[in-house]
């Protein structure tokens, strides 16, 4: 469905907001939650009595349901879509239909994680390495002593297999977020690192090494979706929502995904690029979820940034940084700002501050079209959103 | 965080079993005797697994066939950090998918060899552990 109005209505997104991160051993998870929000609601210029619709997930089922009960909210439009890393974009492109069909006027959407200041008390993204939880056909994968990380190098294994993509040009990945990073202040590190650093760093499942993973972090974020008419008062230029798609190849099963080198982001990317009317040639800043380097170089070729199997050549030598070939990940990533755990909502705040040209000393200039792809599970889900300064 | 540490005074534990479930009791049944099995739909004759009650393809209704054991690594990982037991004390160790003769792929490591031989598209073959009353495993070792 193209991103048109519908009943009189179209969806932007007039707020967004970090909380505080990457460590908040001081606050509780649903805190977290609530202090993205107020600062979102603040930067939209609305306030909690404003809102009428809201999303939200986490771990357990009915999280949004009770995330709105610690924010003191009875929203008639409410969503808790889980796709993982890719859950946020999904649940910004549910609100804009909401918002569209006159289902809710202003939906809130916040993320909350102390992943970090739990570690040791929940799995964190460098574990799942047990087979203690394995429901139903994830048995399948649990037995052999495979991790997260591990799923992820058995793709970026295939690649290097495939196309000849090499551990340096996936560790130039993690080399241009982190310079991104220095320029921002909160981000979890921000010492500069070389190519060099990455490949001889510990391999932690082969060929990715710990330079390759993502950070763990605490930390949060929240957006405010609603219509163009009421945004329009609002105390931010609002953000257009120019195309949204997702898609799922598989789930907890890494042995069940049928081509390790080909993400849901072949399936969803080409769906939103055609919903906006645009193509990936004219996108000037893209938020990508970097879990792990190989995530990126999968999703630049998924997306058609380039062709399938170039991805290693696309992101050596700055072609990520700004100036280069696809400035990405702006605020450092989960490579090296931060990553809770689910970071898709972080990758719409700064996708939203490069369009409103707030993206401070990695501002990409003059930036209309910004993408949000984020990827959940092990490489199961994805999820793309286009946003515009311009209205479609 | 830490690295793993080089030694682990808790009690050795043992390879998890799975419990069996309807679609799967047949399947790690056959795995406790010694036996690889793959589903096959009666209608379309399409090969898979993991074990499903109906066909992937066609939703049609599936029996069971003796896979041959024989396979090739579509692609591995060596893993050298992982603190769950009994993992964690065989670190390095290889996780591989591996594409059965028949067509299915599945997890499972790949032993008697150095890590470091590993390479993708190598000839491999099942050999069997059981884990359980009930369960067993297959393995896979390079083909010689």
């Amino acid at each position: 469905m193209s991103r048109g109005t519908r009943n009189g209505h179209r969806a932007v997104i007039a707020g967004v907001a970090t909380s505080d991160y990457p460590r908040l051993p001081e606050m509780s998870e649903h805190a977290v939650h609530g202090q993205a929000a107020d600062r979102a609601l603040a930067d939209a210029g609305l306030t909690m009595a404003d809102v009428d619709g809201f999303a939200s997930t986490g771990f357990f089922p009915m999280y949004a349901t009770g995330v709105a009960e610690y924010l003191g909210l009875h929203p008639t439009y409410y969503d808790e879509t889980n796709a993982g890393g890719a859950s946020f974009e999904v649940l910004v492109e549910h609100a804009a239909y909401a918002i569209e069909c006159g289902a809710a006027e202003v939906v809130l959407i916040t993320y909350g994680s102390i992943q970090l200041s739990q570690m040791g008390r929940r799995l964190g993204t460098g574990g799942g390495g047990g087979a203690g939880f394995a429901p139903g056909p994830a048995i399948y994968d649990a037995l052999w002593g495979n991790t997260l990380v591990g799923s992820y190098a058995l793709a970026a294994r295939r690649h290097m297999h495939q196309f000849g993509t090499t551990p340096e040009q996936l560790a130039s990945v993690a080399v241009t977020m982190r310079q991104h990073a220095a320029s921002n202040p909160q981000a979890q590190e921000r010492e500069p690192i070389t190519v060099e650093d990455v490949v001889s760093s510990r391999l932690v499942a082969d060929p990715l090494h710990k330079l390759d993973c993502c950070v763990i972090s605490d930390g949060g974020g929240a957006c405010v979706v609603t219509t163009a008419e009421r945004a329009a008062d609002l105390r931010k230029t609002p953000i257009h929502i120019l195309g949204a798609a997702h898609s799922t190849t598989h789930h907890m099963n890494i042995s069940a995904m049928p081509d390790l080198t080909v993400t849901p982001a072949a399936q969803c990317g080409p769906i939103a690029f055609a919903r906006a009317g645009i193509s990936p040639a004219d996108v000037d800043v893209a938020q990508l979820y970097d879990s792990f380097t190989i995530t990126v170089v999968l999703t630049v070729e998924d997306l058609g940034f380039c062709p399938k199997g170039e991805g290693g050549a696309f992101v050596e030598n700055g072609g990520l940084g700004l100036g280069g070939r696809l400035p990405t990940n702006t605020d450092g990533g989960g490579l090296s700002a931060c990553h809770p755990g689910m970071r898709g909502m972080f990758l719409i705040v700064e996708a939203v501050r490069q369009l409103r040209g707030e993206g401070g000393a990695t501002q990409v200039p003059d930036a209309k079209i910004a993408v949000a792809h984020g990827t959940g599970g092990m490489l199961s889900t994805g999820a793309t959103l286009i946003l515009g300064q311009e209205a479609p | 965080m830490t690295d793993t540490p080089a030694t682990d005074d808790r009690p050795p534990k043992p390879r998890p079993a799975p419990i069996a479930d309807h679609d799967s009791a047949p399947y790690w049944k056959a795995l406790h005797d010694g036996r690889l099995l793959v589903q096959r739909c009666q209608d379309c004759h399409q090969f898979q697994l993991y074990p499903r009650d109906r066909c992937l393809a066609c939703r049609g209704p599936v029996t069971w066939e003796e896979a041959s054991g024989r396979g090739t690594i579509y692609s591995f990982t060596v893993i050298r950090q992982n603190y769950a037991r009994p993992f964690r004390n065989w670190i390095p160790y290889v996780v591989a998918l591996v594409d059965l003769e028949e067509g299915p792929r599945i997890m499972s490591n790949v032993i008697d060899c150095d890590p470091n031989a590993v390479q993708v598209g190598m000839g491999v073959e099942a050999t069997f552990e059981v884990v359980s009353d009930n369960a067993g495993i297959a393995l896979f070792r390079p083909v010689t």
